[in-house]
């Protein structure tokens, strides 16, 4: 059946000059009337039904969202009425004597994500300048592109064992010539992991910011005579700023949130971290490790306190990064 | 004039020695991703025959064995992730792109943007007390809704912004036929933007794939071959976690194995996904 009655008058003229023939010659059958109307009704509904259900799928976007933040807040109820304030600044994570403090865990999903963020950092603006700036085209900047895509896309778990492979001896070796205990397992190590993690995520939006430069204003500095990196200094760096700050923001929020990858390499103890090289724990990971193993509530609820804690900044973070990013590209 | 000269000389110095830092930092980060690959490849590629992957695991202390459990509960789980989020996030994208105005698209969309943002174990955790509580134990069910969650942005973001790129005359033009709104949608608007939301799909698909946070608590894994979605089930990026945190040697080969065929279908899933946007919008 063909999909509307102006569609039948223009694929079928033949059968409908019969048609408006007999409606000169004769009044119109009322068989074809109502067998009309009766599909346009059916359209109408159909189409009444189409729009109502996605506007019920808007709305459940949002009723998952607010669920997901509703049932966090619900079930770590029990830790916050426990412990209260005492939960941000306590040292002591002990479930066995029921004390919480994620202080330990705060600081380490601190201290890897920023440490994490300082090394990629000049790694992605590099990538985003040199894909925005001096070759935006090309075979090898093709390559290149798709290649820091590409890490973004290898699964973290894998990144997990590679590290705990490969990345654990070497930083071993590292420690026992500089002189401090050699684990291997640590902060520094995870840094390392989630360095190379978050490389895509600065550097593609670095990327796409800095071809956005008007050239105009390029033009202009040539002009008067600066080399592209005075250029690139005093052109293109301030007026790309808030985007590339947006890049950095978007991968600590990504690093923070970071799982599998840091839990594998990291040490997990819950003993607040004397160096960068010593072992420790993020809130992920506490989570990974021991959300299976909490016996009783108020242990669980404090480890979902955790989750609702990351679920907050992690949040903020890329709301904030987002607003950069919607105030740069208008 | 001659301090002239050296400033100037300093300059363009400095200006060639900016340039090779970059090209040096750029190509760099390339390295470890290709150490990563080489390594995965070699230390996978000879574990992998036919007998890892139609065999289960074997127990500590004797060789062998496969992984025929993970990969199974791997295509299960992500087969009703995708069925769970596919006809969700293209609706949504749908909604998104035809009301760019209305105050519930606005919310909606912020919404679809926090999601994007919420670290995986996070929605573990959801996920654990939505399904496996009231259900009364891990199961592969609860999995594929933790991971459907995070597909699910991802595939709305590529329809929206896919749908926002077709021309309104398209629209406009099957309007102006009397076709419904509906059919409008679904006999114009999608075929002619099937590329960007099948690609959106894809790199879903690719991204949940390798995803093991939110399977910890919910699909939790399982030693033996389990095709009952209401049990607890094993899939590749879990039975990568155990058995790579295992201290037994034949548990690391067998994890070296599952590591490589993950990596792989990940890769080829990034790269077909790639050469089918570019050929279509070659075509466009």
């Amino acid at each position: 059946m063909s999909s509307t009655i102006d569609n039948n008058l223009i694929t079928r003229p033949e059968q409908n000059l019969g048609r408006v023939i007999s409606s000169i010659t004769a009044p119109v059958s009322k068989v074809t009337t109502t067998k009309r109307l009766k599909r346009s009704y059916r359209h109408i509904r159909a189409e009444n039904v189409f729009r109502r259900t996605l506007v019920i799928v808007g709305l459940a976007t949002i009723v998952l969202v607010l669920g997901i933040l509703l049932t966090l807040v619900v079930q770590s109820m029990l830790s916050i009425k426990a412990s209260g304030l005492s939960y941000v600044w306590g040292h002591v994570w002990d479930p066995v004597r029921d004390i919480f403090g994620a202080y330990p865990f705060m600081l380490g999903t601190l201290l890897t994500s920023f440490l994490a963020l300082i090394i990629s950092i000049p790694f992605s603006f590099a990538v985003g300048v040199f894909l925005g700036e001096y070759h935006p085209q090309g075979w090898f900047s093709n390559l290149l592109k798709n290649t820091v895509e590409l890490i973004a896309a290898v699964p973290s778990v894998i990144y997990g064992f590679w590290g705990l492979a490969v990345l654990v001896p070497i930083v071993r070796s590292f420690e026992s010539k500089i002189g401090v205990d050699p684990v291997g397992l640590g902060i520094f190590t995870s840094s390392l992991i989630l360095a190379i993690m978050i490389i895509p995520y600065a550097a593609s939006l670095g990327r796409s910011m800095i071809q956005m430069v008007p050239s105009n204003l390029k033009e202009a500095a040539y002009s008067l005579g600066a080399t592209r990196w005075e250029v690139i200094r005093s052109v293109v760096f301030p007026y790309t700023r808030s985007g590339l700050f947006a890049g950095v923001l978007l991968s600590l929020g990504r690093a923070l949130g970071e799982t599998m990858a840091v839990t594998m390499v990291i040490g997990n103890t819950s003993l607040i971290p004397k160096s960068i090289f010593s072992p420790g724990n993020t809130m992920a990971s506490v989570i990974a490790n021991e959300f299976t193993e909490a016996d009783h509530p108020v242990y669980l609820s404090a480890l979902i306190e955790l989750g609702l804690v990351l679920f907050v900044v992690t949040v903020i973070i890329n709301m904030i990064g987002k607003r950069l990013i919607k105030g740069f590209t208008n | 004039m001659n301090t002239d000269r050296v400033g100037y000389k300093y300059r363009i110095g400095k200006n060639i020695g900016f340039q090779a830092l970059i090209t040096a930092l750029a190509c760099g980060c390339v390295v470890p991703l290709i150490f990563i690959l080489v390594y995965i490849l070699k230390a996978g590629i000879t574990k992998i025959n036919w007998h890892f992957l139609t065999n289960l695991p074997k127990p500590v202390g004797e060789s062998g064995g496969g992984i025929a459990n993970a990969l199974v509960g791997s295509i299960i789980i992500i087969a009703i992730a995708s069925v769970i989020a596919i006809p969700f996030g293209i609706l949504c994208g749908i909604y998104l792109s035809e009301n760019k105005k209305s105050k519930l698209a606005y919310w909606s969309r912020l919404c679809i943007d926090i999601l994007q943002g919420v670290p995986s174990i996070v929605i573990g955790i959801v996920a654990y007390f939505w399904l496996v509580k009231p259900l009364g134990g891990f199961s592969g069910i609860s999995g594929s809704v933790a991971l459907a969650i995070m597909m699910l942005p991802i595939i709305v973001r590529s329809t929206e912004e896919t749908l926002l790129l077709l021309p309104d005359s398209l629209r406009e033009a099957a309007f102006a036929l009397g076709m419904p709104f509906h059919r409008v949608i679904l006999k114009v608007i999608i075929p002619c933007g099937i590329s960007g939301i099948l690609s959106g799909v894809m790199l879903s698909v690719a991204r949940i794939a390798g995803e093991t946070a939110p399977l910890l608590f919910t699909a939790f894994g399982n030693p033996y071959l389990s095709t009952n979605i209401f049990k607890p089930m094993q899939t590749l990026p879990l039975l990568i976690f155990n058995y790579a945190t295992s201290p037994y040697n034949d548990w690391h080969d067998l994890a070296w194995g599952a590591s490589c065929i993950l990596l792989i279908w990940v890769l080829l899933l990034n790269i077909f996904t790639k050469l089918i946007t570019r050929k279509w919008k070659v075509q466009l």
